[in-house]
């Protein structure tokens, strides 16, 4: 044997220097998370230079003006067709600018803007010593109920991080879906959860319930987070990749170029199996479905409800559009082996959602279970493995996230001494006494229950129609039974706000400022829009179906 | 393009609604006004509906088709055949009826807030509901008459749980859990039924990929769209389940009580001569056409339900203590004659169902809204705490009891010739069934003279004493039914003539010809 073999053993000559391209990276492509994680990043030195007084406006400004031109960057992009004829992978193989992408990242945008707004409302709390203040804590690093934290509100502290914090996690939640390996899926999932822990924590009321949720939001997360890092790296052992192309490749047979060192592991069925259930739990996790929900009422009940509002719309989206990507770009050839278990998963997500959420007594906590019920709905458009499916569930998630906001918004308006009032009992009587805010309120609840004329119902026909087509009648039978019992409830909360008496000592409805007006007009807008006249907005999510490979 | 008759009959009383809910709190009386004015003007459009009608002409007629969502393949297309424009002429001609009999029904009794308005909101309601109901029969497109079938429930929901008899014998309290107890019962028995149905549309698109009634109808004729026979029989359960629910037909027709009774007389007039009329019009419409094999398949159980609901509805109706769930029942006993008169399969049993859903509309309406006045004036609903009214208020007892035969179909009076088609055609096929089915009007003879003689004849019991008799208002509502119910028991034929030939084309769906009556079979 001779020396410069034992030598290669450790190391390798190495190319020239000059060898190794620099990454090329399409700028413009990427836009919409650039510019939402650079006004983040600016968000930061915002808090770091200005002064107190003008910090919530400079932020409030800075980041409308980021989501808002994010946003048209991804109108630019799709009418210049880079959701369709143009869609490609960019950024070395990490990221897939197509038509779900670029869908899904406008979706968000428009969430996190209307959540935004709910963030940035100040005028529902009373005035702490004069001062305006929001939904937040003086001073999270104050301990609740202690000296410094009564020195923070008077001194009429808020907490403007929050605007970074929501920022950053916007910036996640667009790579998520459009990440196109799996160590990209992975950082963004980190980018985005790691905010909203923090956001979850931050209450200006009931904070120790806040701190709670938080507490209990990080754990669970961490552990999800655990188990899809590991399905990763199982993954990789599988596929000797992590490109999702090449995964898919390698699933299918098709691969060529193997590299000699990995092929000794490769095409390992166990790895595969145990690895892309492993990050499917991961992914299930976000969503909220059955038997990974359990984080989800205590987390939206003890979140400040913007925080609430927004994460329970856009987490859904970005994670529910990840989900699609992997299923249907990285394992479609696995999908005999992996439609079962998501059918399992949508039935009793759907059914378990619903039943449980009948026993409920706090609204948030109400909204939290009829959430899962919802995301076992858009389970069914997932699992139809059809173009029909995409579209379908891009176009539920459209229609359920400005739901969610706005419905999350008008929670915030009914308060009493202690805050906002979430017990369901001292709902009773809204409609009479203010007959708006609970038709509003009423509008949302019938389009979560997929009443004809909102969006609700043409989001749920259409993915149990593309369900239906996709060989899954069945669990289409079961979604309208489920539907049926979630009926129950949303209407037990309407019988309340209509037809029981008012309680004299009932809560108030504050009068918002425009923004959180905004928001809610938004959200019933968006429902009658998409329940109405859906066609449009169906055909951007048809043109939008189809992902690049 | 010409004008869209069809869609402005629909969008009037949705405009309607909106501009009745926006008046101001404090002009309620201009609110109603407003309310009449428009159901008023709904009927002046729904009587051009009526004479631009040619009952000779295309089955489907004054269509409109616009593109809608095309992604379900779904199309706004409206039509009327005979059937439908008898029944949207019934509704249009109600609705007047019930505002103006609901007139002080709805105003406030207590001061909420400045801005609760429940007088506004109730003629709204009840706008929003003939709008959405119009449009139902209107429909030739599956999934838009869907769309309209599930939305009319939220108004009605509305209209029964918000609004009831200011007297009640338990208390306000009482009476208002009572409500929303009645109105959630309504709600789920109807939105079960419907999502149901909605199994059932998605289930049609898969086999059809449209939604076209008239396309579906032409390609199931031709035989180009070729139906398993368990697919199609899945699918007309998913159908008739929820218009059985509708209708109301035995065992499905516990919602309907409840209903009727906690809701005031308007909107129970309301709930059974207009809303579930659109039930048995859609088995005609719906289930005969596309479905025809498994109509026929399913038709000897659904005749039998049908007899269950006659005779268990009478005989319910027979030992009811409360006026108006007497009248519920019977309206269920009526609405198996209905749903019999269909699925007898002949065309006397089907012009008469049609033109039972128009004289059952035309004859509760009567009887419920007269009965509502009685119960404004006493306070109560049970039957015991009247007697000797017809002493005291001899015009309210007469037009009582003129509702009364009329609901027990009295030669003369226009059931009397719907219910005579109906047993007529379900007789000539359907003999056992006919015969046992003729005991519904021997019941419902009892259940309404007894309901009559104790209220109205026997001694003045002292709380009826002072009873007024009615007034101008409640004359005008009362006066114009009985004078429809008389013209058309002496002479259905402007109705029968412009439901026959509807009639002819359903039969001619599901391939049936009326059997050769026997003497003729006989040569």
């Amino acid at each position: 044997m001779s020396a410069t073999a034992v030598h290669s053993l450790w190391t390798t000559a190495a190319d020239p220097i000059s060898k190794i391209d620099t990454p090329k990276i399409e700028y413009g492509q990427l836009a919409p998370t650039l510019i939402v994680l650079g006004a983040a990043l600016a968000g930061v030195l915002v808090e770091a230079f200005v002064p107190r007084r003008s910090r919530y406006y400079a932020q409030v400004f800075v980041s409308v003006v980021s989501l808002c031109a994010a946003f048209a960057a991804v109108v630019a992009l799709a009418a210049n067709g880079y959701g369709t004829t143009k869609a490609h992978i960019a950024a070395m193989g990490a990221i897939a600018v197509d038509g779900p992408s670029l869908f899904l990242q406008g979706t968000i945008l428009l969430a996190g803007l209307v959540g935004l707004f709910t963030f940035a409302e100040r005028r529902l709390d009373p005035e702490a010593h004069g001062n305006r203040v929001d939904s937040f804590a003086a001073q999270a690093a104050s301990v609740p109920g202690s000296d410094s934290e009564k020195a923070a509100v008077r001194a009429g502290f808020t907490t403007t991080e929050v605007f970074p914090l929501l920022l950053f996690a916007i910036a996640g939640m667009l790579v998520f879906p459009s990440a196109n390996d799996l160590l990209t899926l992975f950082v963004a999932l980190e980018v985005f959860s790691l905010p909203l822990y923090l956001l979850c924590a931050l209450a200006r009321r009931k904070r120790l319930m806040s701190q709670e949720a938080a507490v209990k939001y990080f754990l669970l997360g961490a552990f999800a987070s655990a188990f899809t890092l590991f399905g990763i790296a199982l993954l990789y052992g599988y596929a000797g990749s992590m490109s999702y192309g090449r995964i898919a490749q390698v699933v299918d047979g098709t691969v060529t170029g193997v590299d000699p060192a990995l092929a000794g592991t490769m095409g390992n069925d166990a790895l595969l199996l145990i690895g892309s259930a492993m990050i499917v739990m991961g992914l299930l996790f976000k969503v909220g479905a059955v038997p990974f929900h359990m984080w989800t009422p205590d987390v939206y009940q003890g979140a400040p409800t913007p925080v609430t509002g927004f994460m329970a719309a856009a987490t859904k989206v970005a994670a529910f559009g990840a989900l699609l990507r992997l299923l249907y770009v990285v394992l479609p050839g696995l999908r005999w082996d992996w439609r079962p278990v998501m059918w399992a998963v949508a039935v009793i997500t759907m059914l378990g959602g619903a039943i449980v959420a009948i026993t409920q007594t706090d609204i948030k906590r109400l909204l939290a279970y009829s959430s899962i019920a919802h995301a076992g709905f858009i389970l069914a458009g997932v699992i139809a493995t059809s173009k029909d499916g995409v579209s379908s569930v891009l176009f539920y998630l459209a229609g359920y996230s400005f739901v969610t906001i706005g419905a999350f918004a008008v929670v915030t308006l009914v308060r009493d001494a202690g805050g906002e009032a979430t017990h369901l009992s001292k709902w009773a009587g809204l409609g009479r006494r203010s007959p708006l805010v609970a038709a509003v309120f009423a509008v949302f609840l019938l389009a979560f229950a997929g009443i004809p004329l909102t969006s609700g119902f043409a989001g749920k026909f259409a993915v149990f129609k593309a369900a239906a087509d996709g060989g899954a009648a069945p669990l289409v039978v079961v979604g309208v039974i489920s539907s049926a019992i979630a009926a129950f409830f949303y209407i037990r909360v309407i019988v309340l706000m209509f037809f029981s008496e008012p309680r004299p000592e009932g809560p108030t409805v504050a009068v918002p400022s425009p923004l959180t007006m905004a928001a809610i007009g938004v959200g019933v807008a968006v429902t009658l829009v998409l329940g109405v006249a859906p066609q449009y907005f169906l055909d951007l999510a048809n043109q939008a179906s189809v992902f690049v490979r | 393009m010409s004008f869209p008759l069809l869609t402005a009959t629909a969008a009037l009383p949705a405009l309607g609604a909106v501009a009745t809910a926006a008046v101001p709190a404090a002009r309620r009386t201009a609110a109603k006004w407003l309310a009449l004015v428009v159901s008023l003007a709904t009927l002046a459009l729904a009587i051009t509906v009526l004479i631009r009608f040619d009952p000779g002409g295309d089955r489907y007629q004054l269509t409109e088709s616009h593109a809608w969502i095309a992604d379900f393949g779904v199309r706004y297309e409206l039509g009327v055949d005979g059937i439908a424009v008898a029944l949207l002429a019934l509704t249009a001609l109600l609705i007047p009826f019930i505002i103006l009999a609901g007139w002080n029904d709805a105003d406030p009794l207590e001061t909420g807030s400045r801005r609760w308005r429940p007088t506004q909101g109730f003629f709204a309601l009840i706008l929003a509901v003939e709008a959405m109901v119009v449009i139902s029969f209107e429909a030739t497109d599956v999934f838009l008459f869907y769309i309209f079938f599930e939305a009319m429930l939220i108004p009605m929901y509305f209209l029964i749980g918000g609004f009831g008899d200011r007297a009640h014998e338990h208390g306000e309290a009482a009476a208002s859990t009572q409500r929303s107890y009645a109105a959630v019962k309504f709600l789920l028995y109807n939105l079960v039924g419907g999502l149901i149905m909605l199994a059932a549309v998605i289930g049609l698109y898969v086999v059809a990929g449209n939604f076209s009634l008239q396309e579906i109808a032409q390609a199931r004729a031709n035989g180009s769209l070729h139906m398993v026979t368990g697919t199609e029989r899945w699918l007309f359960l998913g159908f008739f389940f929820a218009f059985a629910v509708k209708a109301p037909l035995w065992p499905l027709h516990t919602w309907l009580p409840n209903a009727m009774q906690e809701s005031t007389a308007p909107v129970a007039v309301l709930i059974t001569a207009v809303v579930d009329k659109v039930g048995t019009f859609a088995m005609l419409r719906f289930c005969l056409q596309l479905f025809p094999e498994a109509s026929k398949w399913a038709t000897p159980v659904i005749l039998v339900l049908a007899l269950i609901s006659i005779v268990y509805g009478a005989l319910l109706a027979v030992g009811q203590r409360d006026i108006k769930r007497l009248v519920a029942y019977a309206s269920i006993s009526h609405f198996g004659f209905i749903v019999m008169g269909i699925f007898a399969m002949t065309s006397q049993g089907q012009s008469g169902a049609t033109l039972y859903m128009v004289n059952h509309g035309i004859s509760t309406a009567a009887l419920m809204l007269v009965a509502g006045f009685l119960i404004s004036r006493r306070g109560s609903r049970l039957i015991a705490d009247y007697g000797g009214v017809q002493k005291v208020a001899p015009v309210l007892a007469g037009t009582f009891l003129i509702g009364g035969l009329a609901t027990l179909s009295l030669p003369g009076l226009a059931p009397f010739v719907s219910e005579f088609l109906v047993l007529v055609g379900t007789f000539t096929r359907y003999p056992v069934i006919g015969v046992i089915a003729t005991f519904g009007i021997v019941l419902a003879a009892l259940y309404t003279l007894v309901l009559y003689q104790r209220t109205m004849t026997g001694p003045v019991k002292p709380e009826v004493s002072a009873m007024p008799d009615l007034r101008v208002r409640e004359l005008v509502v009362v006066g114009p039914l009985i004078v429809l119910l008389i013209l058309l028991g002496v002479y259905p034929k402007p109705v029968t003539d412009i439901v026959d030939p509807a009639v002819r084309q359903t039969m001619s769906d599901v391939h049936t010809t009326d059997p050769k009556p026997e003497v003729e079979a006989a040569k």
